[in-house]
């Protein structure tokens, strides 16, 4: 009833309220520090370097589909310089690789998801008028296009992008004299990188403080939807991790213009014994893995933040074991902390260590299952409604099962001696990290496009989006797997010169081509983006049936979110189908009844 | 290759005619749908999703039985045989968890897709079915975790005795392995020796002293260039620094022979190690301990048949043992392909020709290895020539004294 009530309030409030705001552009558009703006300058710029990204993957991709052979296309990106008579060179082979991990690991997943959608959804789900900074939220997002501009101006220095890997192990990134890649460019891969890292730390940081101190009336921290819970999380791992990447970034830094030798000992290249001893290239790897791995997971957790709501919403049925979804989230952050020398097992380091991180990493398989479980759960018995946001949400969890088994022969060290920096690694984590945050993250766009834009994606073009995404991603990852144990190397230019890998000829082509079936869907879904986000249908307040709160705002954005007062949170999220009320959901703003039970234990 | 790019452009063709007839369709319907899954739809795309189970597992099926076949043969070595063990119990539980896992979520996809007037039960969790399922696993783990556990152990903590050390060197872009001459023994390596005529820095006292006369050769040389460079000149600046370096580097030399004289002839016994490159052999059924050693950035010596795998980092040594139980000419009837060959290559990225650093193993009985080994030219040949007179001499002395 009062919901009602209050949903009207806020068309009458919003119109006026909108005729009064007529913002100058810089401070509407560009320097913004409303949040529902910042988001979509995330969202947007994020998307942009994954076509960057995506671009190059199919670059390098025709490449090991026909080795050796020239192609116009490859000539018209890279120039006679990097792909003379249309030849990649093997140099370029490497930056492109190196590049293409950076932009899709940081600048999509982690900034692209979680700057979106924190800053979309944290205010909006918890029932604040902003972020508790809309300063440093701002900052944080310039430093992010700032750090975006300088990765890809890197692209056009004259002896190329870094090449040694987007986890850029010295001495290779160290030394010049080594790769190309690792002068200038590399130079301006550690400044966007560190340009990158205070954006994730100005975010992250706003978030904390924004999730804890301002919730609305009665949005305590057990009736959270999941996607803030995540979102939360995620935030802790960054504040944590991030800044020992910028530690090992900074001594990088050093070794390269300093002459100081963290990381470097006993090298001797170019015809030229380096004074450089007594560092260790180790150290490097335990600082960049510290990050490294959770950072896999301030991936992945906002991405089953979002599937959490979007199956939820679509089942038409609450969240099956909202406490133990909240605890395994917990559990997986912590954890995370303490298994990133399961990168390391052949470098050398003491077998022991080996077996303790061995023992912590397949710990992570617990949670991980306890989660998957309850995804299928909610849909058991449920009501479903298939939208393309549902359908994303359905195939992340295939994914995330499918890539999550594979870490469990990983996370073995003995079998990891064999499989170490093979094919079967890049199936691992393209399926379980990869597939299943950018399925997510299609999920998120789809389920929130309404909030962002105010308008619908347009669903049949999502659903011709959705099939053609999800075939062509597990074609091109599945049969790597059977690469991989063949001992077939990853980062490897060209499979030629060995006659045992002529096997899989055939079969990088049809990696290649399902790759670029998967790249025309994106640009499908580019132009359904584009003309949703203009000329799409406008949406309704709450056009699916939700309980969150953001769907109490109106569909106009505007400052502070709610006109007149914030909306009082009265239950969980998730009151879906429950029995005894007219509607299959109840919005969180709607008044327990007399004796009705809230949450979980609700009935 | 024609073929296929043609598949890709008429795919591509039929994908946006396809795009253009929706998009007409969806103009021609007026009005907000876009929020409203119709139940045609929404049975529709249920159906595609019960069917992609059907699509996806048969996808694998086909991927398994095109290209498992080229999956690794059986293991080479003994450690190998127990990780292949391994590898399988791991595989059986992942696919079967894989298996059960998919069917369910796709059918309750199905199943569970939305019915006209239907609604769904409002079930909030269940605390027995939680915690089966989250003390199955923890048990499944558990044994995984041992059974990994202890064979990672088996294989890194057994030091096997006697085995025979061969060293693998890695630089950009080719592998060298070093064995040992009559002594049994490896020498010992300094990166300041390497040289044009001593790539692995070997260190022998004809070593140093040739070192020190290329670095004093080339000061000396320097020395001239700076003379005839204008004073203060960006030229002067660089030649002075690059006479620091040379200067420091000779420094550091005579450092070390200081070092390694107080040490006495220890450091001598790489006179007769043999390196070798492109091919080497290995004898069947015995131990062997690599020892590994970089020397511009890291590589990585992988030798998948022998389920083997230790990078090579620069400034530091690390190790591998295994045992090779199969020969060369047994692993080819195995598979039965007559020009099967062993194979180390580098599996860590390090530069430009990474793609194409590999070398041939040979496993075969002692006999033939030895003959094989006794081909290889030792490293320093005139210096254990003298090593061999000096020694003599001195028996003879010992003899001659005892008289
Ligand atoms: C069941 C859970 C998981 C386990 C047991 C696991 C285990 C492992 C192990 C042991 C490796 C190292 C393999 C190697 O380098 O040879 C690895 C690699 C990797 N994993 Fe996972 N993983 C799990 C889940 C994830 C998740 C959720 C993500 C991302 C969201 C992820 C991302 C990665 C990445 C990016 C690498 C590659 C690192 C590299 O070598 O460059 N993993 N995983
Ligand atoms: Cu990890
Ligand atoms: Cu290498």
């Amino acid at each position: 009833m009062e919901a009602q009530v209050t949903e009207k309030e806020i068309l009458t409030t919003q119109h006026e309220e909108h005729h009064h705001h007529d913002e100058p552009f810089l401070t509407k558009y560009l320097f913004s520090q409303d949040h529902k703006m910042i988001g979509k300058q995330f969202l947007i710029t994020g998307t942009f370097m994954a076509f960057v990204g995506m671009i190059m993957s199919l670059l390098f991709r025709v490449q090991l589909a026909w080795p050796g052979e020239g192609f116009a296309v490859l000539n018209f990106f890279l120039g006679d310089k990097w792909a003379p008579e249309g030849v990649l060179d093997p140099n370029m082979y490497l930056a492109l690789v190196t590049i293409h991990g950076t932009i899709m690991v940081f600048f999509l997943l982690t900034a692209g998801l979680s700057g979106t959608f924190a800053n979309l959804l944290i205010p909006l789900q918890i029932g604040a008028r902003d972020m508790a900074s809309g300063l440093l939220n701002m900052l944080s997002y310039w430093f992010f296009f700032v750090s975006s501009a300088i990765m890809l101006f890197s692209l056009y220095v004259e002896s190329g992008p870094a090449a040694a890997g987007w986890t850029v192990y010295p001495p290779l990134s160290a030394l010049p004299q080594a790769v190309p890649g690792s002068g200038l460019g590399m130079t301006l891969w550690l400044v966007s990188m560190s340009l990158f890292i205070v954006s994730s730390l100005l975010g992250g940081l706003n978030y904390i403080v924004t999730i804890i101190n301002l919730r609305t009336k009665g949005m305590k921290m057990t009736r959270l939807p999941l996607s803030i819970w995540a979102l939360f999380v995620t935030a802790i791992l960054g504040v944590l991790s991030f800044p020992v990447l910028f530690a090992a970034a900074l001594l990088l830094i050093f070794d390269r213009t300093f002459g100081t030798s963290f990381y470097l000992s006993d090298i001797y290249i170019a015809g030229e014994a380096l004074d450089a001893t007594g560092g260790s290239p180790l150290l490097f790897q335990h600082l960049f893995w510290f990050l490294g791995h959770p950072e896999v997971y301030i991936i992945l957790l906002p991405a089953l933040g979002i599937t959490s709501e979007v199956i939820a919403t679509n089942s038409r049925k609450p969240i099956f074991g909202y406490r133990a979804m909240v605890g395994s989230i917990l559990a997986i952050g912590f954890l995370s902390f303490i298994v990133w020398g399961h990168h390391m097992f052949i470098t050398g380091m003491n077998p022991f260590v080996g077996a303790v991180f061995t023992f912590t990493t397949l710990l992570i398989a617990i949670p991980s299952a306890v989660k998957a479980f309850n995804y299928i759960t909610t849909l058991w018995k449920g009501n479903i409604r298939f939208t393309p946001a549902m359908m994303f949400a359905i195939a992340m969890v295939s994914t995330f099962i499918t890539g999550g088994l594979t870490g469990i022969i990983l996370a073995d060290a003995a079998l990891d001696i064999n499989l170490h920096d093979t094919y079967f690694v890049v199936a691992h984590f393209h399926i379980v990290m990869g597939l299943s945050a950018v399925l997510a993250m299609f999920a998120g766009v789809y389920h929130w496009f309404p909030k962002l834009f105010g308008t619908l994606l347009n669903k049949r073009l999502g659903y011709i989006h959705f099939w053609l995404t999800f075939l062509s991603a597990y074609g091109v990852f599945f049969p790597q797997h059977f690469q991989g144990l063949a001992g077939v190397p990853r980062r490897y230019y060209s499979y030629t010169e060995y006659p045992m890998f002529a096997d899989f000829a055939d079969l990088s082509v049809f990696i290649t081509i399902a790759a670029i079936i998967g790249g025309i869907a994106q640009v499908i879904f580019a132009y359904n983006f584009i003309y949703s986000a203009f000329r799409g249908q406008k949406s309704p307040q709450n056009p699916w049936g939700s309980n969150t709160l953001e769907w109490t705002t109106p569909i106009e954005h505007i400052h502070g979110n709610w006109p007149g007062e914030l909306p009082t949170v009265h239950r969980w999220a998730y009151d879906y189908s429950k029995p005894g009320k007219d509607q299959d959901f109840v919005p969180q703003t709607v008044p327990l009844e007399e004796g009705e039970i809230d949450g979980e234990s609700g009935h | 290759m024609g073929l296929l790019v043609s598949i890709v452009v008429v795919l591509g063709i039929i994908t946006f005619a396809q795009l253009i007839k929706v998009f007409e369709v969806t103009k021609s319907l007026k009005g907000g749908d876009d929020h409203i899954v119709t139940d045609k739809e929404n049975r529709n795309q249920a159906t595609l999703m019960f069917g992609y189970l059907f699509v996806f597992f048969a996808f694998c099926i086909w991927t398994y039985v095109k290209y498992g076949q080229f999956m690794l043969p059986e293991a080479a070595s003994v450690h190998g045989e127990k990780i292949d063990t391994l590898l399988g119990f791991n595989f059986l539980i992942i696919i079967l968890a894989f298996i059960i896992t998919h069917i369910l979520l796709f059918y309750f996809a199905f199943k569970y897709q939305r019915r006209v007037g239907g609604k769904a039960d409002f079930i909030t969790h269940n605390n027995k079915l939680e915690l089966v399922w989250t003390t199955f696993p923890a048990i499944v783990l558990a044994v995984i975790i041992i059974y990994g556990i202890s064979t990672w152990n088996e294989i890194t903590r057994s030091e096997p005795e006697n085995a025979l050390t061969v060293e693998l060197y890695a630089k950009q872009f080719d592998w060298t392995a070093r064995f040992p001459g009559e002594d049994g023994k490896l020498g010992e390596a300094n990166y300041r020796l390497i040289s044009g005529t001593n790539p692995m820095g070997l260190i022998t006292d004809n070593s140093l002293e040739e070192k020190l006369a290329e670095l004093n050769e080339k000061k000396a040389e320097l020395d001239a260039k700076l003379l005839d460079a204008v004073p203060d000149g960006k030229i002067a600046e660089d030649t002075q620094e690059e006479i620091w370096r040379v200067e420091n580097h000779i420094n550091k030399l005579i450092a070390f022979q200081k070092e390694a004289d107080n040490r006495g002839a220890g450091y001598i016994s790489g006179f007769d190690d043999k390196p070798v490159k492109v091919e080497f052999h290995l004898p069947v059924d015995e131990p062997i301990k690599f020892q590994i050693r970089a020397q511009d950035v890291i590589h990585s010596a992988y030798m998948p048949h022998f389920r083997a795998q230790m990078n090579a980092v620069p400034g530091m040594v690390t190790s591998f043992y295994f045992t090779p139980n199969k020969t060369t000419e047994e692993m080819r009837l195995i598979t039965k392909n007559p020009e099967f060959d062993y194979l180390l290559y580098c599996n860590k990225i390090c530069g430009a020709a990474h793609y194409n650093m590999q070398m041939k193993i040979v496993v075969e009985s002692r006999e033939k290895y030895e003959a094989w080994l006794d081909q290889q030219p030792v490293f320093y040949a005139e210096g254990l020539e003298r090593l061999l007179e000096e020694e003599l001499n001195k028996k003879q002395e010992v003899l001659a004294s005892k008289k």
